[in-house]
């Protein structure tokens, strides 16, 4: 079990984590390094791609506020590209979709950055 | 001890019980292991992945508990009965991050408390007791709905 860490330029000062594999205790660090990284580069307009992550649980929700708390100090934001049905439950259940924006493709995802 | 992820006995009565090393590398055995057992019942793969999540948030706590070194051993107790899956954590810490069990409650930012929070939503039944002695055990169950 591991966690793959892809972090490319997208659009304007953009930029895109893609993320595949698992995210839980022992593979979190891992992606919060890569989002300290760019938050630390003063990158503060995220896309975290989900869309190839088969489990997230709580450590990984952590990160994930963790960066976007960060970043809205800047006047950036971070959103979320999401179709696995098991992960949109655990944002649901836990009303996170209320603080991230989750979209069902990274175009959409892009767009709607500040 | 041995480092490894032990099994240690299938019962005939559905009971299936694993002890694993208290570090965050070993929690992915023990919710593997878990749905493994919970696949035994009539539950839909929804409700499977509902019950992973819930046992390695209990795990994960118990490594967070230990300020996240080695927690020692975390012992994992399945009991498959003929409608539920009730599955024991147990642990040597104080428990301090599960009061939020009771309290019923998230607080904001806290992961350990959104882990409990997630434990109590995922799951039919929880409860936790702890012993200053015997550390902490976390008792939780699903209910088969199908």
């Amino acid at each position: 079990m591991d966690i793959k860490v892809n972090v490319r330029e997208s659009e304007g000062d953009a930029y895109v984590v893609d993320l595949t594999g698992e995210i839980d205790v022992y593979t979190s660090p891992k992606v919060k390094d890569a989002i300290t990284e760019l938050i630390d580069q003063e990158h503060y307009n995220l896309v975290i791609n989900l869309e190839k992550v088969r489990y997230i649980d709580s450590t990984g929700l952590g990160v994930l506020i963790g960066g976007l708390k960060r970043v809205r100090e800047h006047g950036g934001s971070v959103n979320l590209v999401c179709t696995n049905p098991q992960i949109k439950k655990i944002f649901d259940i836990t009303g996170l979709v209320k603080i991230f924006g989750i979209f069902d493709d990274e175009q959409s995802a892009m767009k709607a950055l500040v | 001890m041995n480092p490894a992820a032990r099994l240690l006995e299938v019962s005939s009565h559905g009971t299936v019980e694993l002890k694993i090393p208290g570090r965050a590398e070993w929690v992915a055995v023990a919710r593997l292991a878990v749905a493994a057992v919970a696949s035994r019942l009539r539950f839909s793969v929804d409700e499977i992945e509902d019950i992973k999540l819930a046992i390695a948030e209990a795990c994960t706590n118990s490594i967070q508990s230990a300020g996240g070194q080695d927690a020692g051993v975390i012992e994992i107790v399945c009991d498959a009965l003929e409608d539920e899956l009730r599955v024991t954590v147990r642990d040597r810490s104080p428990g301090h991050h599960l009061e939020s069990v009771k309290a019923g409650g998230i607080g904001e930012g806290r992961t350990e408390e959104l882990g409990v929070f997630l434990i109590r939503a995922l799951m039919d039944s929880v409860d936790y007791s702890t012993d200053p002695r015997r550390g902490t055990e976390l008792v939780m169950t699903k209910r088969v709905t199908a």
